[in-house]
């Protein structure tokens, strides 16, 4: 309180000087009055009495005078006597105060937004209770997969957690009665909402006492977003049943607002348990302990005292057991505990974010090292006016502040600025959702941390590159520089600016080169060969568990749908591919395969661990996928006849040594069936675009059936005509099953997505690279055009020509551009490096690279020097030395 | 009048911690609580007492407020912080401690020495 009113105070007198004065003048009068009333009392009239006290009292004026002198002036107003003069000053000098405060904007801004981000995904734990002791299990792959089965034993025999919770996710067909849908839902064990000591926002959530078995818990909680968007906040739904995948399941609560799942980019729409988890998914993985799919990630609280290297150790302890226990179904890779919310996302998003840090920090580097030079020329600029300031008696202390003040002022409203723009751009984000249909978002919301971190920064750049030209003003001799004018020494020697341009140029070539090299590799990581060819295909995905359809009558029922799209006109050739179709939301299953002559099926003894898809006849002619050898599928290679396969080049070396070696010949799948290759196709990219060429193998959708699937549908009319078209076939073949369609190529932007990102946050990085050079070097230029004046007008009054004068004025700013350019051009190749883990195909030895970083830098260098060029070349001698 | 005394430069301050200790004063009641606590022995002009006022305000040892006096008219009244009363306490113990020794410099005999 003390402080409230002592600032109240000094807010008061600052803004009301002119009452202060008048509080002096009505304490006087008061005094002379009290007087007059004694004198008054003692027997004078009261005229005579006033004019006694009036004298007595002394010189008035004079006291006056002392009383504001005590009174002082105090802090605030000195302050803004400062900020006054240097709003005055940075007006005067507007292409500083505009070049500086961009420059802070943009280093500010980026830092800012990678904050955001970086506070959103990593920093900020998971809106639980204590999530600070909770962990998640995370293999050697950084993935948590692991089968039902297992997470039952490692919650049982574990030492180190509270208890384990285990999630999956399930892709349903949400039917309230009349409308079904597609959405998206957590499988999760019985205890999930006590492990993390979630409450129902009304209703209840589901406990490990509801599970009683296989399907025994037909229950379903709904998130808040989902039941506020889908079912309007009706509280009515408690209670209500609705279908999953045609198998009725109650609603027993909603989750409160503030969770969203225990993962940062994926918020469900509802939790089921996960024991029901065969009446959506189709499949009962309560018992298979080979199947590592079962389980997303399971995760707990550790309990008091335990270590994280102990719980570690723990769980591969366990794990080390259970794979002696089954050796046939177990292959247990060593495990490590992670923080909730990311998983197996975490590694890749660290190492993204930690990436753009970097570049963030470059760019504020580079903005540092151009607000040093401008202010250091700033300063210079100013020197004349100092010097005069410290001659009349100005104290340095006082013309230290005012500087300081001037270059906080800038990186307020620099940092604002920047600020600004961060939290429009967060805010954007956050709203964003990059793959249609697929619940993802990127958790972002500005807070105080961002504000503070911005404003931190804001200042401390400010701070220190106001400090840059102290040292310049404290060494000034007052009589040397008004004695010798504005002209001053001319710079020969290496100066601190120069030091600070070039470094200043090399960081921005080394953004605009690792920015060339990435969209570079993205433009060439969009043309290269799949395997497949995206381009005039359409993907329907149907599950049809979702509409109710039991597993004998899957296949009849998707021989007719594949006949019923190639009855629409335009179309060339229909497939279908089990579960996703290559590169589609980066999922993709792996199987062991051995060698025929192999009898012991050991995990040691697997030959290879091909991807696997389930893919019906017309298939590769719907995917473009090139026949090298041999035969594809055909209508009879169904349950009827001996299991076959086709593989791709990559495993016919690897398992025959040669494509034409591998037809005919037999291999063995985990459950000891012998399968023979019939065909070889070309390889292809199944996970990700920058996988190292993995092998794959292609069984008969007949041979394997699955009731989810994508339709790969060959045409090249116009998409959206084609999806309704395909849309109505679909309906009237089954009302009741929800289809998705999307094209390949949009679909395939979900595995683009991070080196598109990537490739964005790159191109950002190196325009502001590039636009901070250029306001460093146009700083540089005019500056020393500016110095220089007199110096070349003498020259053109002497008769140099037009060439000579530019090389004076401009030559030295060129060669410092082009050191910087060359020391940047080889540091942005060497971190063209690191860009190649995350950007497909990104390579620094192209020449088209190269020489658009060089043709960049010059144009920019041309592009900065404009101005001041023109200005060296339009001195007219005469007007200059009149001037002097 | 003529047997009044200068005041000594700094002693101001003092004695007006010590008239405004003897309870809240306004500008004019501490200019007569010093006359009548010194006797009237000393000569204070009466516009000096406000800058040394202030001065006192502005370093916390003083807090005013304004207020009516006794003659109903509108005064600032002045009362001695926590800050005040050490202040006043020290500057008494140095004031005595420099005149014990000052006098008894004066009034040492020539055959004391």
């Amino acid at each position: 309180m003390k402080l409230l009113d002592s600032l109240r105070f000094h807010i008061a007198t600052l803004f009301q000087g002119s009452r202060r004065n008048a509080e002096i003048e009505e304490e006087l009068r008061s005094h002379i009055q009290h007087r007059a009333d004694d004198l008054e009392r003692s027997g004078l009239d009261r005229a005579e009495a006033e004019r006694r006290a009036h004298i007595e009292f002394g010189g008035q004026e004079r006291f006056r005078e002392e009383c504001h002198e005590a009174l002082g002036s105090n802090f605030i107003d000195s302050l803004l006597q400062d900020v006054r003069f240097a709003l005055r000053v940075l007006r005067k000098s507007s292409g500083f105060t505009v070049a500086a405060v961009l420059t802070l904007a943009l280093a500010i801004g980026a830092n800012a937004l990678v904050f955001g981000v970086m506070d959103g995904l990593i920093l900020r734990p998971l809106n639980v209770a204590q999530a600070e002791s909770l962990y998640g299990t995370e293999y050697g792959d950084y993935s948590g997969f692991q089968s039902y089965p297992n997470y039952l034993d490692l919650r049982d025999r574990n030492r180190s957690f509270d208890d384990l919770a285990a999630f999956n996710f399930v892709f349903v067909g949400l039917d309230t009665g009349n409308n079904p849908s597609q959405a998206t839902g957590y499988a999760t064990s019985g205890n999930y909402f006590d492990v993390l000591k979630i409450q129902p926002l009304f209703g209840r959530v589901f406990h490990s006492s509801d599970e009683h078995g296989r399907n025994s818990a037909p229950y379903i909680v709904l998130s808040y977003g989902y039941w506020h968007s889908r079912f309007q906040d009706d509280r009515g739904m408690l209670g209500r049943v609705i279908q999953l995948d045609k198998h009725p399941f109650t609603v027993i609560g909603v989750a409160p607002p503030e969770f969203r799942g225990t993962l940062l980019f994926v918020s469900p729409d509802f939790f089921m348990p996960i024991v029901n988890q065969e009446q959506v998914g189709g499949e009962n993985i309560l018992d298979a302990r080979g199947n590592i799919h079962g389980v997303f990630e399971a995760f707990g609280h550790l309990k008091p005292g335990v270590t994280l290297a102990q719980a570690v150790a723990d769980v591969n302890a366990v794990g080390a057991n259970l794979e002696k226990t089954y050796p046939k179904e177990v292959s247990h890779k060593s495990s490590s505990l992670s923080r909730q919310g990311l998983t197996s996302f975490g590694g890749p998003v660290r190492a993204f974010v930690a990436g753009l840090m970097l570049l963030a920090g470059l760019i504020l580097l580079a903005a540092c090292a151009n607000l040093g030079s401008l202010f250091a020329a700033h300063a210079a600029d100013r020197s004349r006016e100092v010097a005069l300031r410290l001659a009349l008696g100005s104290s340095r202390n006082r013309i230290l502040r005012q500087l300081l003040t001037e270059a906080v002022l800038i990186s307020l409203v620099g940092g604002a600025l920047g600020l600004m723009g961060s939290v429009a751009l967060l805010g954007r984000l956050s709203m964003w959702q990059p793959f249609p249909g697929a619940p993802v978002h990127v958790p972002i919301s500005p807070d105080a941390k961002l504000y503070v971190v911005a404003l931190v920064l804001a200042l401390v750049s400010g701070f220190l590159f106001g400090i840059v030209p102290v040292r310049q003003v404290l060494r000034a001799n007052p009589y040397e520089i008004v004695k010798a004018g504005s002209a001053g020494r001319l710079g020969r020697r290496t100066t601190v600016r120069d030091v600070l341009l070039v470094v200043q140029i090399a960081i921005c070539a080394v953004l605009v080169t690792s920015s060339m090299v990435a969209v570079r590799g993205l433009v060439r990581s969009l043309h290269s060969n799949f395997g497949f060819e995206q381009r005039n295909a359409m993907l329907v995905s149907a599950n049809l568990a979702m509409a109710g359809y039991s597993a004998d009558r899957v296949s009849a029922m998707q021989k007719r749908m594949i006949d019923a799209m190639e009855t629409i006109s335009g179309v060339e050739r229909v497939g279908l591919v089990n579960n996703y179709p290559p590169l589609v939301y980066a999922s993709g299953s792996r199987a062991n395969v051995f060698k025929d002559e192999i009898r012991d099926l050991r995990q040691s003894n697997v030959a290879a661990m091909p991807f696997r898809y389930d893919v019906s006849p017309g298939y590769f002619d719907a995917a473009s996928t090139a026949l090298l050898a041999g035969r594809t599928f055909s209508w009879h290679d169904d349950k009827d006849a001996p299991p076959v396969a086709v593989v791709n080049r990559e495993l016919a070396g690897k398992m025959f040594g040669s494509v034409t070696n591998a037809i005919g010949m037999y291999y063995r799948m985990q459950d000891g069936t012998r399968v023979q290759v019939v065909g070889v196709v070309e390889d292809g990219k199944y996970l990700s675009v920058t996988e190292d060429q993995q092998p794959a193998m292609f069984l008969s959708s007949l041979q394997s059936p699955s009731s989810a699937a994508y339709l790969v549908v060959r045409s090249r009319r116009d998409p959206q005509e084609l999806a309704a078209a395909m849309r109505s076939k679909v309906r009237e073949l089954d009302a009741g099953l929800p289809v998705n369609i999307d094209t390949w190529s949009t679909l395939l932007d979900v595995v683009l997505f991070p080196s598109r990102v990537a490739t964005v946050s790159l191109g950002v990085m190196g325009m502001m690279g590039a636009m901070l050079s250029i306001t460093g070097i146009f700083g540089m230029a005019a500056y020393s055009v500016s110095k220089r004046l007199r110096e070349l007008g003498i020259r053109i009054a002497l008769g140099a020509k037009r060439t000579e004068v530019l090389q004076a004025a401009l030559g030295r700013a060129f060669k410092l551009l082009a050191f910087g350019s060359s020391a940047g051009l080889l540091l942005g190749i060497l971190a063209s490096r690191v860009l190649s883990f995350i950007v497909y195909q990104a390579t620094p030895r192209d020449p088209l690279v190269l020489g658009g970083v060089v043709l960049a830098m010059l144009l920019l260098g041309l592009l900065s020097t404009w101005i001041p060029a023109r200005r060296a070349l339009s001195i007219d001698p005469l007007v200059m030395l009149r001037e002097e | 009048m003529a047997n009044q005394a200068q005041l000594l430069p700094g002693t101001l301050d003092l004695l007006i911690l010590r008239a405004v200790s003897l309870g809240p004063l306004h500008g004019y009641g501490i200019l007569l609580r010093i006359g009548q606590i010194s006797r009237n022995a000393l000569l204070i002009e009466q516009g000096a007492l406000y800058p040394g006022l202030f001065r006192l305000v502005r370093q916390g040892l003083l807090k005013a407020s304004w207020g009516t006096s006794e003659n109903n008219r509108r005064a600032k009244f002045y009362e001695l912080t926590a800050a005040g009363r050490r202040r006043l306490r020290e500057e008494t113990d140095n004031w005595n401690r420099l005149v014990a020794a000052i006098a008894s410099a004066l009034s040492v005999q020539p055959e004391e020495v």
